[in-house]
């Protein structure tokens, strides 16, 4: 009889704290390297969401490559946020599964990319090669370490540097054509992801050069030693925007609306642009970026809008079956 | 009319476990398998041939089935002499190696790729020295069997290259001729040889003639097994392939780079292709079971 008692007590106490203080669980799906940047953030969010509501909220993170994750998201992995490498793999959240309307990008500022990236180089100690520019990664004898375009969306972003570059530098598409050919001829390796990637240049010691994400970049610098790696920042490279969007759909079922749209706003505040910073990501808020300013070098960045006309075209264009990037392979 | 089901059988129950059977199948193999031939029967046949016949596609395709086909041979080879040595000779840690046999097994694929990169790869612990070995190998016989193409090999690593496919697939080959060929052996008893050699059968006459032919269908299942495994094994292959288009991409990578585009017809279309390839390789080789079963006893 007394147990009984005991266990009512328990049990009514436990259901009058659960009326009290909501305890949410959204979940961020996103792509490869983002683990560090989405720890930090989410122990930050929760503080700051605790302090504004009193509820509590968890959020669980889920990462692969960007395409594979905008895939299991319309095959209905149940997202809240997407925070994706890419504008064309959340384009795909709304031609595939309409799960987010069509103009999503113009829901936050900055095209919904509130941080962004851009392409460097990761070398060996002393850069032997004496690689500074796209120029020399081509010449013979010096090999690359890149992902598959194809599979990957950093890649795909590697690919339009050097397709720009050359675009610029040498004036026509042909010309282009045959210099990113040159460069994947000095590809050894196509590995599915960027993370992929990164462990077969920094452990397997494969290749001279790895075509990286900065922050990736940075990231190894920061794990494997300044002593074994360096950076080197090319003349001319791409805007990367990692975009992020809610998944309309799911949250609407969840009734997570709320709290998921004031995640993504937390991300353009100071705190969530200070820890973008941290992890290596260029924030957008210009007072925070002038506090970095001197881990990110300035440099000329074309950007997908302008220079590809946007990524429904250079999708197109370059990475579907019998696109450019087929071609440059079968010769 | 002398169906199976009129005829008495000692057990109870056959309606009963056939429909069972028959359902769990459909359920758990035909099912799946026949959605992708749904999927694919939306394309009109110009489709279907674009999406399976393009020069990477049939470049993969003889990849994969070819460098299955070698694997599973010396898998065969290779993994007899151990199921050999495994059931005829007791030795001190006999029992940890037969655990190790089924290792391939319970390895995540992902973490067998990982791990034979990292010993096969040029700075690997056994990359280091066996690379040199192969390359140097490699160019002796481009030029002392000429008739052979080297082409596709000279020049090529241990890891990240074709012979890496190669290693992946034997490694998770190896536990299928193994297992399958274990119990045939330990049924197989020793008095068989010694029968043989009162006989007067010298030793390679009692194991061409007598061994070989008890273990040959076996032989072949397992083989068969390994080979299936082979042609569809991802996992582990990616990691240690270099994935080089035209020259070291497996079929199933091109389904995934299908899938990536949310081209899912392109990629059923070459599950298909290959599924169908798959079942009439496997079709042969049960009839080469048969026929061996027939052809030795006399």
């Amino acid at each position: 009889m007394k147990f009984k008692i005991f266990l009512t007590v328990l049990l009514a106490s436990a259901l009058g704290a659960a009326a009290s203080a909501k305890t949410i669980t959204l979940l961020n799906v996103s792509y490869d390297p983002t683990r560090e940047l989405y720890v930090d953030f989410n122990a930050a969010f929760a503080k700051y969401w605790k302090a504004k509501t009193g509820d509590d909220v968890t959020v669980k993170q889920s990462h692969a490559g960007s395409g594979a994750q905008a895939r299991a998201i319309n095959d209905g992995l149940q997202a809240d946020v997407a925070t994706l490498a890419l504008a064309a793999d959340v384009d795909a959240l709304y031609n595939v599964g309409k799960l987010v309307p069509q103009d999503w990008q113009k829901r936050l500022p900055n095209n919904s990319a509130p941080y962004t990236s851009t392409i460097v180089f990761l070398v060996r100690k002393g850069n032997p090669k004496g690689i500074k520019d796209w120029d020399d990664i081509v010449k013979p004898g010096v090999t690359i370490v890149t992902p598959n375009p194809k599979t990957s969306g950093g890649a795909r972003w590697n690919y339009l540097a050097a397709w720009g570059y050359a675009l610029k530098k040498y004036g026509s598409e042909d010309k282009a054509k045959e210099f990113v050919g040159k460069l994947f001829k000095n590809v050894p390796v196509l590995d599915s992801g960027a993370r992929g990637s990164t462990t077969t240049f920094v452990q397997r010691e494969i290749g001279d050069v790895a075509l990286s994400w900065e922050n990736e970049a940075f990231l190894v610098l920061k794990e494997y030693g300044a002593d074994k790696f360096e950076v080197v920042v090319p003349s001319l490279s791409i805007l990367a925007e990692p975009t992020v969007t809610v998944v309309d759909k799911f949250v609407k079922k969840k009734g997570t609306e709320a709290v998921a749209k004031a995640y993504l706003d937390y991300l353009y505040s100071d705190e969530g642009q200070e820890i973008a910073a941290r992890n290596f990501y260029r924030p957008r808020n210009e007072t925070v970026a002038a506090k970095y300013v001197k881990v990110f070098p300035k440099l000329t960045l074309l950007t997908i809008d302008a220079d590809f006309g946007g990524w429904t075209k250079a999708q197109k264009t370059h990475f579907t079956d019998g696109g450019v990037f087929d071609q440059i392979y079968l010769k | 009319m002398s169906s199976v089901a009129s005829r008495r059988s000692v057990l109870p129950g056959f309606g009963l476990s056939l429909g069972f059977t028959l359902a769990y199948l459909g359920l758990i193999v035909l099912i799946p398998l026949s959605a992708a031939f749904i999927k694919t029967s939306g394309m009109t046949w110009a489709e279907f041939v674009a999406a399976v016949a393009s020069p990477r596609l049939i470049a993969s395709y003889k990849l994969s089935f070819g460098i299955s086909l070698l694997a599973a041979i010396v898998n065969a080879f290779f993994g007899g002499i151990v199921a050999w040595v495994l059931v005829r000779y007791t030795f001190p840690g006999r029992r940890v190696v037969d655990a190790l046999v089924d290792l391939p097994f319970a390895l995540p694929t992902a973490v067998a790729g990982i791990a034979l990169c990292a010993l096969y790869a040029r700075n690997g612990w056994v990359g280091e020295w066996l690379d040199p070995i192969w390359a140097g190998g490699i160019k002796w016989l481009s030029t002392h069997v000429p008739w052979i193409d080297w082409a596709g090999w000279l020049g090529s690593k241990l890891a990240y290259d074709r012979p890496g496919i190669f290693l992946a697939l034997t490694f998770i080959g190896l536990p299928f001729v193994v297992r399958t060929l274990q119990p045939v052996l330990a049924e197989l008893e020793p008095e068989l040889e010694e029968a043989a050699a009162t006989l007067g059968a010298n030793r390679w006459q009692t194991m061409t003639r007598v061994i070989f032919p008890e273990l040959l269908p076996a032989l072949i299942t397992g083989f068969a097994l390994a080979f299936a495994r082979g042609i569809g094994e991802y996992g582990s292959v990616v990691f240690i392939a270099g994935n080089q288009p035209l020259h070291s991409e497996i079929t199933p990578l091109l389904i995934i780079t299908k899938l990536e585009q949310y081209d899912y017809r392109g990629a059923t279309a070459i599950a298909v292709v290959m599924l169908v390839t798959s079942f009439l390789l496997l079709l042969l080789i049960n009839l080469l079971q048969k026929w061996s079963r027939r052809y030795y006893r006399l």
